[in-house]
């Protein structure tokens, strides 16, 4: 974790976690399905240290969006608390939820529905300072100073509209339109995914540099485990709506804990024809988020799965400490029941 | 005789504001049970290529020019007849979302059953028992009750299976797919990835894969084509162009390509971006990113050169080293062979 320069709206100290949540859930209900509902995000609970990225990855539909718009009261949770920066948010005497987005700004999924396709990009760019109350002139300038900081020279780039920009000139207007309130924290949802490869490495250089730059913290979505290896200082697995591994990033590939973070790093292309990948090292799909299994999510392609699995929830060990590298697994919890679980 | 042969390709899509350059010269060889891997990034032109192979594209605002054989029929001079025979039968397509391609309101018996009918005109007990044996060899489990699903019910994994399993229904030669496992999850990928790898190999055909992914490319292929700009800029086996890549662009994608790298460091992007296919660069299109771009590179279009024989790389900073009779006919990959050991 990098050091930081000293920043006035900096409250608890460089110990105190830029965001905590705890126990955060967020259930869909699904119409048609008599009264169910997709758990997207069902109890999760970690914190983001100051100046760290904080990686997330899982695969499709396993909450990752959700956890992101919840982080920021885009949706109200249905159940947990986040503190920020040693402030509960949302609550009195806490801090507001409109002073928790000036704090903290997020670039979308999907870069190409998140710009307003009327407006020359200067002005997306401008909108933010300009509502929290800058004058026209300065936004502007804000603007201005922001396009160049993503490396699009404003005089070229600024009057043009969204549809006249590449993908990755895109997604850099959209880094640009996050960044120009200022925030301390940013969550990036998948920014480099939709992406070519030689464009990708080009933005992932320009947020570590601008991360530098500005003493930001991150929040890096992904479904790409090189990225985040690449990118983060600790890592969250998710499955199914719950955190199944937490831990600082080389500890997470060098030796992780849960089946299925182990799955999800064998899954990866070997990158070399002669050591190609044999055999599967799962089988299936991830099963319906609407009836997820009992106990553990995992454990219907599980190859460890016994019966504690399926009558017990996993626990995720208690967090000690920034370095602590906990899994969600009856196989990591002493006594648990399953055969392979410590009996010390 | 090769299974398929490509030459000298060239597809425009002619529009009234615009004339899109998709596909400019290209040309290759896909032999009996090989896998040929076209890589490129979007707007690269690998689909229209592929699409070409089947004549697929719409025939009002297209202009092809070039060859296309499949198993010695001439594909672009077919009568539409013949081209239905050849769809499905001779030559079949994955597509890389199969709910575009598997109709909503059929279950996936009727719809693998439907297309084995047309094609053998076998009765439709019969089409049942081969839907349901094509299941199986795709390895959906619980087979006999999926033949009764609809493909809503059915995960991305399992309809990407089902896509498969209706391509194979009359025992293609080619099998073509594109990006067949881009909108996977990863633990599902490789698990597609390795039935494709087995089914190729024991049913003998060839195979056209169309992919962004280096990785992917690694895992499959027997030969690359690296395109470019809709122009082939390297080929070869694929050992040789993942490890010893000659032209500028694949070296650049190899190293932008994030695996494992120190992150001590930036990564080593290529600078800039692909060119606009309705106004390409006069010389090589690489030329305005290239870190090894001379003089002649903004006004001449690299011959291909061959730096070992069956790897050509169409570079003006590549030097010949095979007999330059090689490099008078289109790029045709050879020397694969020796890879396929590998799988
Ligand atoms: N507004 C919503 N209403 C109903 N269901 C939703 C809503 N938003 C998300 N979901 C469901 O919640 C689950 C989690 O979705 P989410 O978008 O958070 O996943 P994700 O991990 O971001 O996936 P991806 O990698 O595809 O972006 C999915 O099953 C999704 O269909
Ligand atoms: N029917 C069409 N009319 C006009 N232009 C087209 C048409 N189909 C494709 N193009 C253009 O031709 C070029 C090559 O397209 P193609 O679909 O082959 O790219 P690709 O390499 O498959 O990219 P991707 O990885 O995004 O699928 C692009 O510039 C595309 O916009
Ligand atoms: S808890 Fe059981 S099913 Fe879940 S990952 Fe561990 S061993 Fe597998
Ligand atoms: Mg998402
Ligand atoms: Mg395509």
């Amino acid at each position: 974790m990098s050091s930081l320069a000293y920043d006035p709206r900096d409250r608890g100290g460089p110990q105190q976690p830029m965001l905590i949540a705890r126990d955060l859930r967020k259930h869909f209900p699904v119409k048609a399905s008599g009264g169910k509902s997709v758990q997207a995000v069902d109890g999760v609970s970690f914190s983001v240290g100051k100046g760290e990225t904080l990686g997330v990855v899982g695969e499709s539909g396993c909450g990752k969006s959700t956890l992101a718009r919840l982080m920021l009261h885009l949706i109200k949770p249905d159940a947990g608390e986040l503190v920020f920066d040693g402030d509960p948010v949302g609550v009195a005497p806490g801090i507001p939820i409109d002073a928790l987005r000036r704090q903290v700004q997020i670039v979308f999924q999907d870069s190409y529905s998140s710009l307003n396709p009327r407006m020359p990009v200067r002005d997306s760019v401008a909108f933010g300072p300009f509502v929290q109350g800058k004058r026209k002139d300065e936004a502007r300038q804000v603007a201005r100073d922001m396009l160049g900081k993503v490396g699009l020279d404003p005089e070229i780039f600024g009057p043009r509209y969204p549809h006249e920009l590449s993908g990755g000139q895109k997604q850099r207007v959209n880094i640009a339109r996050a960044l120009a309130t200022g925030p301390r924290m940013v969550i990036l949802d998948e920014p480099v995914s939709a992406l070519d490869k030689s464009i990708e490495a080009q933005v992932l250089n320009l947020l570590r540099a601008l991360k530098r730059q500005l003493n930001l913290t991150y929040v890096f979505i992904s479904h790409d485990l090189n990225v985040v290896r690449y990118i983060s200082d600790r890592v969250l697995v998710m499955y199914l709506g719950r955190i199944v591994e937490f831990g600082p990033i080389d500890a997470i590939f060098e030796r992780p804990l849960h089946p299925y973070t182990r799955a999800l790093l064998a899954s990866r292309p070997s990158m070399d024809p002669a050591r190609r990948i044999e055999l599967p090292p799962i089988s299936g799909d991830p099963p319906n988020p609407i009836e997820p299994p009992s106990g553990c999510r995992f454990r219907t392609r599980c190859p460890f799965a016994e019966m504690v699995c399926e009558t017990a929830d996993p626990m995720l060990g208690p967090l000690q400490g920034p370095q602590s590298h906990v899994a969600a697994c009856h196989m990591q919890e002493a006594h648990s029941g399953h055969s392979l679980a410590a009996s010390a | 005789m090769p299974l398929a042969e490509v030459r000298d390709l060239y597809v425009r899509f002619v529009t009234r504001e615009a004339t899109v350059y998709a596909v400019n010269g290209v040309g290759f060889t896909v032999r009996p049970g090989e896998v040929l891997c076209i890589l490129g990034e979007s707007g690269s032109g690998k689909s229209v290529t592929l699409r070409a192979l089947m004549r697929l594209l719409p025939a009002r605002r297209t202009q092809i020019r070039g060859s296309v054989t499949v198993e010695g029929q001439n594909v672009l001079g077919m009568p539409r007849r013949a081209l239905r025979d050849l769809r499905g039968g001779l030559v079949a397509m994955i597509f890389q979302e199969p709910m575009t391609a598997l109709d909503p309101v059929y279950t996936v018996g009727q719809q693998i059953g439907e297309t084995i009918r047309r094609h053998t005109g076998c009765g439709r007990e019969a089409a049942r028992r081969r839907a349901l044996e094509l299941l199986e060899m795709v390895r959906i489990p619980s087979a006999a009750r999926r033949l009764d699903a609809y493909p809503h019910e059915l995960s991305g994994g399992l309809r990407q299976r089902v896509m498969i399993a209706m391509a194979l229904s009359c025992s293609p030669r080619l099998l073509l797919a594109d990006e067949p496992t881009t909108a996977l999850d990863a633990t599902v990928q490789v698990q597609v990835l390795i039935l494709l790898r087995r089914l190729q190999r024991e049913l003998g055909m060839g195979m056209i894969f169309v992919t962004h992914d280096l990785g992917v490319a690694a895992e499959i292929a027997d030969t690359v084509a690296v395109m470019y700009a809709g122009r082939i800029v390297e080929s070869g086996p694929v050992g040789q162009i993942l490890n010893a890549p000659a032209h500028p662009y694949t070296a650049g994608l190899l190293a932008s390509t994030v695996h494992g790298q120190s992150r001590d460091r930036d990564i080593d992007a290529i600078a800039g971006s692909p060119p606009d296919m309705r106004r390409l660069p006069q010389g090589c299109s690489f030329a305005p990113r290239c870190p090894l771009r001379m003089a002649e590179c903004r006004f001449a279009v690299p011959e291909p050169r061959f730096p070992v024989r069956g790897h050509m790389a169409a570079c003006h900073a590549v030097a010949h080293s095979s007999p330059a009779t090689q490099a008078a006919v289109t790029p045709t990959v050879a020397g694969s062979r020796a890879t396929i050991s590998a799988r």
